[in-house]
């Protein structure tokens, strides 16, 4: 079946036929072709304010919902724009699908007006990316863009579309099948590492489960659930991993790295056996390498072959899909466990309860009465629940939210981990809801941030789309200045961001047509988040004014070994060697 | 350090090469030698890509290329079981005394002379990279006025092709929306 159209036409039939429901975009002059077949579409397009904003967005409602997200700009300063989320996605692995105009092919390469070379680029930063000039490779371009976002391991692909390709007469035909030969990513582990894996399993006795953003991505946590009960093993879950296991299990030790808890930062460090499942080493959770967790074998299950032994030797490395892995993992130890073979990790789990009993994750409230940010985010998590889906921005408040707020489902925690975006929580709130309207959505977010990207509360606004954002006010860039508290002398150069005085986010919140709030009581906070989940027809932005000297703790200084971990500032945990 | 032979091979697309020099720059390799052409299939170009590294990261930077969409497959040339070449062109000073020797030398190293000026000739070699570097020390003391070197080719020793496998062709459905 090929119908004769304008290549534009053929642009968003090819993403109707790929099965997009919502873009995110901002028009332009390359991409204005595309925009009039668009108002006749099935497709919601989602004017946003900028196209970083589109980005994000994106990335929220993919991460929300597993599908394909889809951003849309024009060329030049439209496409530059989205660089940041689309390495953001290329961090974290979402799958992403932007679509940008580009000058008519016999401009390119002239520095025409609002020409850049978008697909030069965003090569480091995409998973894929197309320049088309002929109009008939629109469809099987669209097809295979969306093909590799989506399946081995999910990123983002841009797809830089000719403006004259956008005006030329076309056939539209939508390819039946496919020919990718450099494309083929292996999702079935190999059985003999799958048997290896076990072996070392029954033989460990101080096992974890290091669990990361892959097995979100993979919709894998049913299948996590299953082996961890099965064998017993304390789980420790990264910050892309908060949700793929319960907060509330007892064998989940929290989140490991810089930022981790004192249980799950210790079980790594004194293993015997990594169990990687999607995850992939980063050094914010490993700290200085070669002190990281030495006397550990690793088992690396990642369907990236790039990411096994690139930071840690895998003593067994496995390639696949982490769903089959956890699988064919489960089937396994089942087996051996019928024939009366199980761990013991008795021993071992008893140590890291009492490390976990003896470090739980606290803070201090400070002794004038003022409001801790912690205490804000931890009521925060109470009142809305597990199923409310939070985002963040980068910074102090986003390792609260990470620690605070309490996460048993997978797809309710959604920040930027790997490339670490202010910035990130109102857009990326804003593609959560969209794709997710039943579900309630918390930007939580930080005054440094919340001012890089608030301009997005317009779109909700405008648009239906009534996300919660709680500004976690200190009226700094928190995360920087606690690096200054802790290592440049206090000395706080350009930290001060004087956001209690300038801009009133309240005003701010009501002029962008929301519903704007302030609490800087501990006793009105519960009171002001009710009043806030109670509105549901706009945007809300909660401007939490909290006192500014809170640090984030645990904290292993950056470069430094693990084992140096503080609970609090100068306070190192001690253990008995003899424990394990 | 060690000199690593890897032949890619690739979809004949636009860009291709940008993207496997970016990686390898990235990753802070030096490429010692390139040489792109086409292969027995249409579609599909083979790079020979000489690299100067350690083991490891070898390994990382293979894994890494090997994720790029339209690098079909890389294989790592064994210096002993396969045959490589390079041709340079060099034009050398070649007076009426000199000339020769000169020419010596080309028949030595059953080189070709492929252009003659009055004070100089351009000759032409293929060899391993050894062989040339010989034959450029011979030449060096008449002075060598210009030089152009192809990068290294390589090929596999015994009848096996290492397109055979890779090429096969590999389809995948694409989801149809239901109307």
């Amino acid at each position: 079946m090929s119908e004769e159209m304008t290549g534009a036409q053929s642009l968003i039939k090819s993403l109707e036929a790929a099965g997009t429901e919502t873009i995110f975009g901002i028009p332009g002059g390359a991409i204005l072709p595309a925009y009039d077949p668009l108002m006749d579409s099935s497709i919601r397009h989602i004017l946003v304010r900028h196209e970083q904003g589109a980005g994000h967005a994106a990335q929220g409602y993919a991460s929300a919902t597993g599908r394909v997200g889809v951003c849309m700009a024009t060329s030049g300063p439209g496409a530059t724009n989205l660089v940041t989320p689309i390495a953001d996605a290329h961090m974290d692995s979402v799958p992403m699908v932007a679509v940008t105009g580009q000058v008519g092919a016999s401009m390119i390469g002239t520095d025409a007006f609002q020409e850049a070379d978008i697909r030069g680029i965003t090569m480091p930063i995409t998973k894929h990316n197309f320049l088309v000039t002929d109009p008939a490779d629109i469809p099987r371009t669209v097809a295979e863009a969306f093909h590799i976002a989506s399946t081995g391991r999910p990123g983002p692909v841009l797809v830089d579309v000719a403006k004259s390709a956008l005006q030329a007469d076309t056939t539209f035909e939508w390819p039946a099948e496919l020919h990718l030969p450099g494309y083929r990513p292996v999702t079935r582990p190999h059985a003999k590492q799958i048997r290896e894996a076990t072996r070392l399993i029954l033989e460990s006795r101080r096992p974890v489960l290091y669990v990361g953003g892959g097995v979100i991505r993979a919709a894998a946590s049913k299948e996590l659930a299953s082996l961890a009960a099965l064998t017993g093993m304390p789980v420790v879950t990264t910050l892309m991993a908060r949700g793929a296991f319960p907060d509330s299990h007892p064998q989940h030790l929290g989140m490991p790295g810089m930022h981790g808890t004192v249980a799950a930062v210790a079980g790594l460090q004194r293993s015997d056996l990594i169990i990687s499942l999607g995850a992939r080493f980063d050094d914010r959770v490993t700290g200085n390498l070669d002190s990281f967790a030495p006397g550990a074998k690793v088992i690396h299950a990642d369907i990236d072959p790039a990411e096994i032994g690139k930071n840690r030797h895998a003593d067994v490395p496995i390639v696949g899909d982490v769903r089959e892995v956890l699988l064919d993992l489960v089937k396994a130890l089942q087996t051996e466990s019928d024939a009366g073979h199980t761990g013991d990790f008795e021993a071992w789990v008893e140590f890291l309860a009492g490390v976990k009993a003896t470090y739980p994750l606290g803070y201090d409230k400070p002794a004038d009465g003022t409001l801790s940010p912690q205490y804000v985010i931890e009521r925060l998590g109470a009142l809305s629940g597990p199923d409310t889906i939070y985002t963040a921005g980068v910074g102090q408040h986003q390792m609260w939210a990470a620690h605070y707020v309490g996460y048993e489902k997978p797809r309710t925690w959604i920040n930027s981990g790997g490339l670490g975006t202010m910035g990130f929580a109102v857009p990326g709130a804003m593609g959560a809801k969209v794709g997710c309207p039943d579900q309630t959505v918390w930007a939580i977010d930080g005054d440094g941030c919340f001012q890089m990207t608030n301009q997005e509360l317009a779109t909700c606004a405008i648009n239906d789309i009534p996300i919660k954002v709680a500004v976690i006010n200190n009226e700094s860039l928190g995360m920087v200045r606690q690096w200054q508290t802790l290592f440049y002398n206090e000395r706080y150069s350009n930290t001060d961001l004087h956001s209690k005085r300038i801009p009133d986010f309240v005003k701010l919140a009501d002029a962008y047509g929301c519903v704007g709030l302030a609490c800087e009581k501990p006793e009105d906070v519960d009171a002001t988040i009710e009043k806030a989940m109670g509105i549901n027809d706009v945007p809300v932005v909660v401007d939490f004014r909290v006192h500014r000297d809170a640090m984030v703790w645990p904290m292993v200084a950056a470069g430094t070994s693990n084992d140096e971990i503080k609970y609090a500032r100068d306070l190192a945990p001690q253990f008995d060697e003899d424990d394990v | 350090m060690s000199k690593h032979t890897l032949s890619v091979l690739v979809e004949d697309k636009p860009g291709v090469l940008a993207r496997i020099a970016a990686l390898f720059s990235r990753r802070a390799f030096n490429i010692e030698s390139l040489a792109v052409g086409p292969t027995e299939h249409p579609d599909v170009s083979r790079m020979t890509i000489v690299v100067d590294v350690e083991g490891t990261p070898l390994e990382q930077v293979t894994k890494q290329l090997n994720k790029l969409v339209e690098v079909i497959k890389i294989v790592e040339l064994d210096p002993t079981m396969s045959v490589n070449r390079e041709l340079v062109m060099v034009k050398v000073a070649a007076t009426v005394e000199t000339r020769s020797q000169v020419l010596d030398a080309v028949q030595l190293f059953r080189a070709k002379v492929i252009d003659v000026a009055p004070d100089a000739v351009t000759i032409q070699i293929t060899g391993n990279s050894g062989k040339i570097a010989d034959f450029l020390a011979v030449l060096a003391p008449f002075g060598i006025r210009e030089l152009v070197q192809s990068g290294q080719v390589a090929i596999g020793r015994g009848s096996r092709s290492i397109s055979e496998r890779s090429l096969r062709p590999v389809t995948v459905p694409v989801p149809q929306a239901t109307a």
